[in-house]
């Protein structure tokens, strides 16, 4: 389905104020399902994450995608992103950038809508929305422009156990139907339920990776070892 | 004290007995200073969303200089148009000296920094709330800029009103280039001077009433017309 | 509501259509006299012609002369009217009518100037009792006019004197100022009668020929500036020398009293 695949990490660094927060990564990611990165917080899960989306610049390296089309992947935000604007235009705005035709944003808006449940909210200002319906509406926001790749950074850190699962189900479909999904989460459960692969990173390095059954079942490093117990590891 | 009561007096007695003279420079005013805000704001808008939006070499010259140009005596600005546009000037030739363009072009000069400090500030604001998701849906500076416009609009009315209730106060700049000429540029701020000069204090403060019920009754309209008391949050 | 504001911006921009105009700077004094409401539109109606009036300070009214941004001036200062027009702005120099300076002062009357031999003795006492004097200090007619008085008084009002507070103002300022200080002031008589706010004020000396103020007319040279409406503005002093304007200049009182007299010799 996408051309754009496989999106190749190498060597990539990335340094701030004269201190490595990423790197050196070498990462291919391939086309087919969903990959969950974990680490202790201050590992470079976010960093990640943003170099590959392209909005994060990196010090040395490339990262470099088979075919890149930048309104084929997309981002969600720790905190999601709201506009100051109705819920239907905040769905709206990534197809408004791309010019797509007024008949055919309204569809999709309507599609969404239904989707995440906010069919009554369409016209209230989505700054009035709950932390799990905002995040909810910028998913969506974020998937309308049918991207072949999802970047999720922790979209369920800040939100309770019933927006959670909406939010899983709702990832849980997008994968089914061919969106890679590569998302951050410190939530173990939450990695175990929807991980195919597993980028496990610590201080900055990929310290292990894998099927996330085999990494999840018999970890190499004593590292992810004791991340999985639930240890404190630096 | 008994003299403010006499101000409040004429200026019903103004505004009930339909002064013809009172309602010719009130539309003058409101003719003069609506045309200056809207170039102004036609120059000031974008020009702050920019300084919001753009990282540049000089850029905070250029802030500091707005910033700076906020508090320009309009007699200066009242000066130096003067010199332009008089006849022996370089641009004598339009022949617009003394007229209601003349004000308009002095009143453009002394607002335009203040709207845009004013824009550039909660442009700035919004800008830093958008950046990640404008950048993650690789957003052109064009659209950016439309983007802040659009949903900060509200704060922008704010900065226009801004700029309207300096020009429509203003006398300085507007006594030196329109010349106060009865019925051609006389406006209110130039009658109240005119009427404090002659010592007819209970009419130059009834006229000023009028000015300040003419500011409220712009306030209002314009927040009816943009609706943004109506919308609730944003 | 958004019918009627569009009904009301409709109308803010309305234009008005414009006659045969002319330009004319004229002083603060002259503008407060009240004069030009019964001059303006008797113009209007002889000749069809709208005189558009800016009213300035004397130095700013030979200034707008000197650009050409006006089409005449008619102004109160012998000497700045004659160099004037020695330096080409002006065709020539065309006197009109005169009115009188007054000197106001406090009621109480402390320097007592109501009793004085003449202009020069009323401000010989002021300074002598060194009460508070408001001057205008902008140069304008009135404000050289002042100071050729102090000069014949021999006081040097360039050296510090407490009492001297020069304001820089128009006429209409200096007298509130004075009412506000409670301070001597030289006036012009139109003004002071006009003037709202006598507050504790009162004409205290008045009379001498020394305080008579000429008015003159000069036509803005056409050599210098093309564009000037010289013909307007030739018209119109043809109507300021003749005997309708003289009858209406003559006949103008407030409160009864008889402000300017008629001076101009016809051609």
């Amino acid at each position: 389905m996408s051309a754009q695949f496989p999106l190749t990490l190498n060597n990539v660094l990335v340094r701030r104020q004269g201190k490595t927060v990423l790197g050196p990564v070498d990462h291919v990611l391939n086309a087919k399902g969903a990959t969950i990165i974990i680490g202790p917080n201050g590992s470079g899960k976010t960093t990640l994450l943003r170099v590959m989306h392209g909005i994060e610049r990196t010090t040395g390296g490339q990262v470099t995608w088979a075919q890149d089309d930048p309104a084929k992947h997309a981002f969600v935000f720790q905190t999601p992103i709201v506009m100051r604007r109705s819920v239907a235009k905040n769905l709206a705005y990534p197809l408004e950038l791309l010019r797509v035709s007024k008949d055919e944003i309204a569809a999709s808006v309507d599609h969404w809508l239904a989707r995440i449940g906010l069919e009554r909210s369409r016209n209230s200002p989505a700054t009035r929305l709950s932390g799990g319906e905002r995040q909810k509406l910028a998913i969506a926001r974020a998937l309308i422009r049918q991207p072949d790749v999802l970047f999720l950074d922790e979209p369920c850190a800040s939100l309770d156990g019933h927006a959670t699962r909406e939010i899983e189900h709702l990832l849980k479909e997008v994968a089914s139907a061919g969106t890679r999904l590569v998302m951050a989460t410190h939530d173990m459960g939450q990695a175990r339920r929807l991980a195919n692969d597993l980028v496990f990173l610590l201080d900055g390095k990929i310290h292990e990776t894998g099927s996330a059954d085999a990494l999840f079942a018999a970890p190499a490093t004593a590292e992810l070892a004791a991340f999985l117990r639930g240890d404190i590891v630096t | 004290m008994i003299e403010i009561l006499d101000g409040l007096k004429e200026a019903f007695r103004l505004v009930l007995g339909f002064d013809e003279e009172l309602l010719e420079i009130s539309l003058r005013s409101l003719r003069v200073t609506l045309s200056a805000l809207l170039i102004a704001s036609v120059i000031a808008i974008p020009l702050g969303t920019y300084l919001a939006v753009q990282r540049f070499r000089y850029r905070r010259i250029v802030i500091s200089m707005i910033n700076a140009l906020m508090g320009l005596p309009p007699v200066v600005v009242g000066l130096v148009v003067y010199i332009m546009l008089s006849r022996s000037g370089p641009f004598g030739v339009l022949n617009l000296l003394f007229t209601p363009t003349a004000m308009i072009i002095a009143q453009v000069i002394i607002i335009t920094p203040v709207i845009a400090s004013i824009a550039h500030q909660s442009m700035r604001e919004l800008w830093a709330e958008y950046h990640d998701l404008l950048i993650s849906l690789n957003t052109t500076k064009r659209q950016r800029i439309l983007t802040l416009i659009y949903d900060g609009r509200r704060n922008l009315l704010t900065a226009a009103l801004a700029g309207f209730g300096r020009a429509i106060g203003e006398v300085g700049a507007i006594m030196i280039v329109g010349g106060n000429i009865d019925h051609v540029t006389r406006v209110l701020t130039t009658a109240i001077a005119l009427e404090t000069g002659k010592g007819d204090f209970a009419l130059a403060l009834g006229l000023g009433f009028v000015l300040i019920g003419l500011a409220i009754f712009v306030n209002i309209a314009i927040h009816t017309l943009s609706r943004t008391e109506r919308e609730g949050l944003w | 509501m958004i019918r009627l504001l569009w009904a009301v911006i409709a109308l803010v921009w309305a234009q008005i259509a414009a006659a045969d105009t002319m330009r004319l700077a004229v002083t603060t004094s002259f503008e407060n006299s009240g004069l030009a409401d019964v001059l303006v539109p008797a113009i209007k109606e002889d000749l069809d012609l709208d005189v558009q009036l800016l009213v300035v300070g004397t130095g700013q009214a030979l200034r707008l002369g000197q650009s050409g941004d006006v089409d005449a001036i008619l102004v109160h200062s012998k000497t700045a009217e004659i160099d004037f027009v020695t330096q080409g702005h002006g065709s020539h120099r065309r006197e009109i009518m005169y009115n009188d300076f007054v000197v106001i002062g406090p009621v109480a009357d402390a320097a007592s100037i109501s009793g004085a031999s003449g202009a020069e003795d009323a401000f010989a006492r002021i300074a002598v009792a060194q009460v508070p004097f408001v001057s205008r200090g902008d140069n304008s007619g009135t404000h050289k006019a002042e100071l050729a008085i102090w000069q014949r008084a021999g006081i040097d009002t360039n050296a510090t004197l407490e009492w001297y507070q020069s304001v820089g103002a128009g006429m209409g300022a200096a007298l509130n100022t004075a009412a506000g200080l409670n301070a001597y002031v030289l006036s012009d008589r139109a003004s002071w009668l006009n003037f709202g706010n006598k507050d504790g004020l009162a004409l205290l000396y008045s009379g001498d020929p020394a305080l008579f103020n000429q008015y003159a007319f000069i036509a803005v040279n056409p050599s210098k500036n093309a564009h000037v409406r010289n013909d307007l503005a030739i018209l119109l002093e043809t109507w300021l020398t003749s005997t309708r304007a003289a009858d209406l200049i003559n006949a103008y009182t407030i409160n009864d009293e008889t402000l300017f007299v008629f001076n101009a010799t016809p051609q």
